[in-house]
Formats: structure tokens, C-alpha cells, sequence
């Protein structure tokens, strides 16, 4: 695709032909993009022996919505994406604001040893969680939190990613702003709630929702620290429906289709921040 | 960090504004002080406690022989002696740099070519750029599921549409030779998303005039790209390599649910390897010792690209 360019830009000369045929790429490879996505649902609601057919069908026979039902009777998945709201909800909460608090003193306080600590919390973008896995599940079980809400999100609600994005855009707030709030007679703890917190609100709802999707997909750091139904995520819920269910098509993929939903509707209601989200931290590359 | 936190905190009735300016603002300035360390103090424990305490005690677990339930024992460099003869971590390695190398410059070229192909002044190109997002924001658990069933050999989606072009297609997902790039397809399917849509914003804040005044150049389009768009363009791409390839260090959903591994050991990734090292044999020092070198690699080829990026990378125009 990208050798087209140069013959996208030839066909420009011809409008109308070149526009169809932009639009029908388009449609092409977005039709081609979400058939995996399409296909869960199709084969989620075909009947047990199609979909275990020799070869599958790519439309149902027969609709069967009662495998809804029977994918939350098999696994408790209703308990499973309950915690995987609060999991996730936990950690994006904590990690957002204990980021705008951190974010605010490198953005607007003078102290000493800030361009020293700051470049620490950069360092440790590069660290892979892999590296922590074994230490922090062994701090988390010496301090009997397996298996407990703390357990699971303690250990990922401080990250310097979070820290970073939001200095970044406390950088870009007007200092004139808190000058007249401070004049005002208004504290630190004041304007950093009045005056930033709410010129920070695209950022912070971005950090939010990046976070909160990114630890419903996390899938490691909840495999190793949860071992009950009273803590297990969807995605760990899926793995041990896997393997209890084998290769029950409809049924696996229902509950996958199931996990993912909320998900995906959560993403259509913030894509704005999330797609900003995603280009801010594109620009925190540079 | 309690010293400051103390000494200011006595101090913290004091600072109403009075005296000369001069101590007013020395005054100021310790306050500032104390105002800065308590905004830090959630996320400073937090990180000592949660990264950095870890990081340093990854250290020194890889040093000992540790299987959490009876005493560690200190056996100094054994565990990383222990790496030389194991035939699978270096399957592990070896699978992990051929996941990497495979799938970062495909995604690129697939984000990159789809950011392009929705930068041509579409009119409905918010609604395909979300459409392209979805499986970006689905679970990589759910999604390797239906991989799976797209995947399986004969009548498998897959197979049926290349049976269609006449192609015989692989037994994908239980063949040594094609259970890797199965994952790989499926990576960069899951993850283009990131990359289209850092491009989609780099290539949006590429000045109009470059390219008017290109065109006046009598540039063709395909040098138009090359010495405009893409040097407008390499932060964006250094930015999305970087954390692709970080990314691509730590894969293990997918093999995990796809292939658990294998057939053999053929699809086994760095940290599935430590996963089943520290979680499943009980091994803590030796898995730390994996994920030291692990960390090692991505601390090389992360510094390696930041000093390709002064020759590569254009900031200005």
C-alpha cells in the first residue's frame, strides 16, 4: 500500500476516478480489517454443532442468542468483567491522579533536584514490566495482598508515562492565569485544583481512558497475581474458559465477543480523547 | 524526603507574606519547596515502592536460588551460567528477535500506507480511522481466539479464501515453519492501529506550503515523499519504532492463547519463558536472570536507535 502513494497522487489529476477508487481502498481494507472482529460475532451466536462443523460457516444457519445466556452459565463472566472494571477503573483512577499531583509539581514548582528526578521517572519509561513481574509478585505476596484488590492495583497505578503527559501539557497552561489566582490569595492546593485541574480535563480524561484500556488488556500481571474467581479479569477469565471449554466455538467466542463489548463501546464514547491520547504520547516521542 | 517534609512543615504558618522582599521571597522559595516534595510524595512512594524498589530487586534475585516457598540462597552468576547450555531460552531469544524484526517494519509499513491513504482529504475519514482503530481497543486475549478459528488448517477462513486464489494454504498454527508469522499477521493486525494514528497526526501537522512548493519545484510525487513527507515525518516514525519494538520485546498474549508455544518450542517468547520459569517451575532467581537480559537487550537496542535517531531524526524544518 504505501508504494501507492505517488499513483494516488497521479490519479488526482482525474478526480472523480481517483476519489472512487480512495474510497473503495478504503472500504476495502476496512471490510478486510474487521472481518476477525465480525466473524466472533457470527460464529458466537451459530449453533453448537455448526460451529464445531469440519467446515465452518461464516453465516449462521440458525441465530442462537441463548448462547449469551449459556457463556455467562459456564463461567461466572458477569463477575469476571466486574473486576476487570475495577481493576482497570482502580488503576486508571489512582494512576491519574497521583500523575497530575506529581505532573504539577514538575511543571510548576522550583525545587531542587527536579531536572535529576525527572529524568529518573524518564528512564524508567524504557524498563519492560517483565523486568518487575518477579519482584513485585513477590512484595505483593509477602505482604498477603495475592489475590486482593490492593494486590492487583497498586502495583500499576504509578508509571512515569502518566507524569509525563500531563507535565507536558501543565507546561502549555498560561502562568498568567495562576498569577491572578494567587493574587487572589488563593494557595498552591487551590490553584492547582481551580485553575489547572479544569484547563486539564482533555488531558486527564486522555490519560484515563488509555490507561483503563490498556489494563483491560492486561493479561500477565493479573494471570500471575489472582488465582480466585473473586479477582480473575476477563482476560484471565477467557484463558481458564479456554481451556475448560476446548474448542467450543460458539461459545469461546462468545464469551470473547462478551469481554470485549464494553470495551469497544467505551472506545466509540471517548475515541476523541483516546485518538488525542494516543497522538500526545505521539508527541511525547519527540 | 521527611527532613524537608518536617522542617517545612514548621515553617508553613510563617509564610504569610511580610518583611523585606528579599526574605519574602527566600521564604517563598522554601515553601515552594515543601509545596513541590508533598505534590511528588503520592507518586515518588508509589515508584520507589512499586519500579524502582523491583528493579534493584530483580538484580538481586537473579543471584539467588529461590523458589519462594523454602529460603533463598545465594549462588552468585549460577543463573546466568545456567543460560549458555539452555537450548529453549535461546529458542526463546532467538523467536522473540524474529517476532520483533518481522513485525515492527510490517506494521510500520501498514500504518504508515493506511495513515496515507486516510491523509488524502477523504471526507469520511473520521469514520474509517475509527473503524481501523477497533481492534486496537479490543482485548488481545478475545481477539487471538477468533485468529485461532480464522487459523485452523483446512476449511479455516484463511485457507478458504487462498484455496480460492488456487494457493494451498499451511497448516498455520501447528506448523514449525508458519505458526510464528501466523502470529506476526496477527500482531499487526491487532496493533497498526497505534502507529496510523501517530502518523495521521504527524502528516496533519505537515505544513500545506511544503507541498505547494514542491509542486511548483516540479517535484514527482514519489520525491515529494521521500524528501518532504517522510523527513517531516521521523519523529513520528522514531517514536512509533521505539515503543513498537519495546512492545514487540514483550509479547506474550497471543502466543500464549494461540499456540501456548509452540508446536515444540517454536513459537516460545522471552517472557513466556520467564512465565513459566518463575509461575509454573517456581523458579524465581533463575527467571530473574532471564528478565535481566531480557531488560539488558531492550536497554541496548533502545539506546542504539536513539543515536541512529541524530542521523536519521529531522526536528526542524
Amino acid at each position: 500500500m504505501t508504494s501507492d502513494v505517488p499513483a494516488l497522487a497521479a490519479l488526482r489529476r482525474s478526480p472523480v476516478a481517483a476519489r472512487r477508487l480512495l474510497v473503495f481502498t478504503c472500504f476495502l481494507v476496512t471490510a478486510v480489517t474487521l472481518t476477525p472482529i465480525v466473524m466472533m460475532v457470527l460464529v458466537a451466536f451459530q449453533s453448537d454443532t455448526e460451529s464445531m462443523a469440519a467446515r465452518p460457516s461464516l453465516w449462521p444457519g440458525s441465530w442462537h442468542p441463548e448462547n449469551i445466556g449459556r457463556a455467562f452459565d459456564l463461567v461466572p463472566l458477569g463477575r469476571y468483567l466486574l473486576n476487570t472494571i475495577i481493576f482497570a477503573g482502580g488503576t486508571a483512577l489512582l494512576e491519574t491522579a497521583t500523575a497530575a499531583l506529581a505532573a504539577y509539581a514538575f511543571a510548576r514548582l522550583r525545587f531542587r533536584g527536579r531536572g535529576v528526578l525527572f529524568g529518573v521517572y524518564l528512564t524508567t519509561l524504557m524498563i519492560p514490566s517483565q523486568v518487575t513481574l518477579i519482584p513485585q509478585f513477590i512484595l505483593v505476596a509477602k505482604m498477603h495482598g495475592v489475590d486482593t484488590w490492593p494486590g492487583m492495583i497498586l502495583p500499576h497505578a504509578f508509571t512515569a508515562l502518566g507524569v509525563f503527559l500531563l507535565r507536558q501539557f501543565f507546561l502549555g497552561v498560561p502562568r498568567d492565569y495562576e498569577e491572578a489566582a494567587r493574587l487572589d490569595g488563593a494557595n498552591r492546593w487551590q490553584t492547582f485544583i481551580r485553575i489547572i485541574i479544569p484547563l486539564a480535563v482533555p488531558a486527564i480524561a486522555t490519560l484515563a481512558v488509555f490507561k483503563f484500556i490498556s489494563q483491560w488488556n492486561n493479561l500477565l500481571w493479573p494471570l500471575v497475581i489472582s488465582n480466585s474467581d473473586s479477582t480473575r479479569t476477563a482476560a484471565v477469565g477467557l484463558q481458564v474458559f479456554q481451556s475448560t471449554n476446548g474448542t467450543q466455538w460458539n461459545l469461546l467466542l462468545m464469551a470473547a465477543a462478551i469481554t470485549t463489548v464494553p470495551l469497544i463501546v467505551l472506545f466509540f464514547l471517548t475515541q476523541r480523547w483516546f485518538v488525542k491520547g494516543i497522538t500526545m504520547s505521539g508527541l511525547g516521542g519527540r | 524526603m521527611a527532613a524537608p517534609t518536617r522542617t517545612a512543615a514548621t515553617a508553613a504558618p510563617r509564610r504569610t507574606p511580610r518583611g523585606p522582599l528579599r526574605g519574602r521571597r527566600s521564604r517563598r522559595h522554601g515553601s515552594e519547596t515543601l509545596a513541590a516534595w508533598l505534590f511528588l510524595l503520592p507518586s515518588l512512594a508509589g515508584f520507589l515502592v512499586f519500579t524502582a524498589g523491583p528493579v534493584i530487586a530483580a538484580g538481586v534475585i537473579s543471584l539467588l536460588d529461590w523458589n519462594l516457598f523454602s529460603p533463598p540462597r545465594f549462588i552468585g552468576l549460577d543463573n546466568f551460567a545456567r543460560l549458555g547450555p539452555d537450548d529453549t531460552f535461546w529458542s526463546a531469544l532467538g523467536n522473540t528477535a524474529y517476532f520483533t524484526f518481522v513485525s515492527v517494519p510490517l506494521t510500520l509499513l501498514v500504518s504508515l500506507g493506511l495513515a496515507l491513504l486516510l491523509n488524502q482529504g477523504l471526507r469520511r475519514m473520521a469514520v474509517f480511522r475509527s473503524l481501523l482503530l477497533l481492534p486496537y481497543a479490543t482485548i488481545t486475549v478475545a481477539v487471538a481466539f477468533v485468529w485461532v478459528w480464522l487459523y485452523i488448517p483446512h476449511d479455516g477462513l484463511i485457507n478458504a479464501v487462498l484455496g480460492g486464489f488456487g494457493i494451498d494454504g499451511p497448516a498455520w498454527l501447528i506448523s514449525d515453519d508458519w505458526a510464528m508469522p501466523a502470529l506476526i499477521v496477527m500482531s499487526v493486525w491487532k496493533s497498526f492501529g497505534f502507529g496510523m494514528v501517530i502518523f495521521l497526526a504527524g502528516l496533519q501537522a505537515i505544513p500545506q506550503q511544503l507541498y505547494e512548493a514542491a509542486k511548483v519545484d516540479g517535484a514527482s510525487p514519489w520525491r515529494t515523499f521521500r524528501e518532504v513527507t517522510l523527513p517531516l515525518l521521523s519523529p513520528s516514525v522514531f517514536f512509533t519504532v521505539v515503543t513498537s519494538i519495546i512492545g514487540s520485546f514483550q509479547v506474550f498474549d497471543q502466543a500464549l492463547v494461540m499456540t501456548d508455544g509452540g508446536p515444540g518450542t517454536s513459537t516460545t517468547t522471552l517472557v513466556m519463558y520467564i512465565y513459566r520459569t518463575g509461575f509454573e517451575n517456581y523458579e524465581q532467581g533463575y527467571a530473574a536472570a532471564q528478565s535481566m537480559v531480557l531488560f539488558a537487550f531492550i536497554v541496548v537496542i533502545t539506546a542504539a536507535q536513539f543515536l541512529f535517531q541524530r542521523r536519521l531524526v529531522h526536528y526542524d524544518l
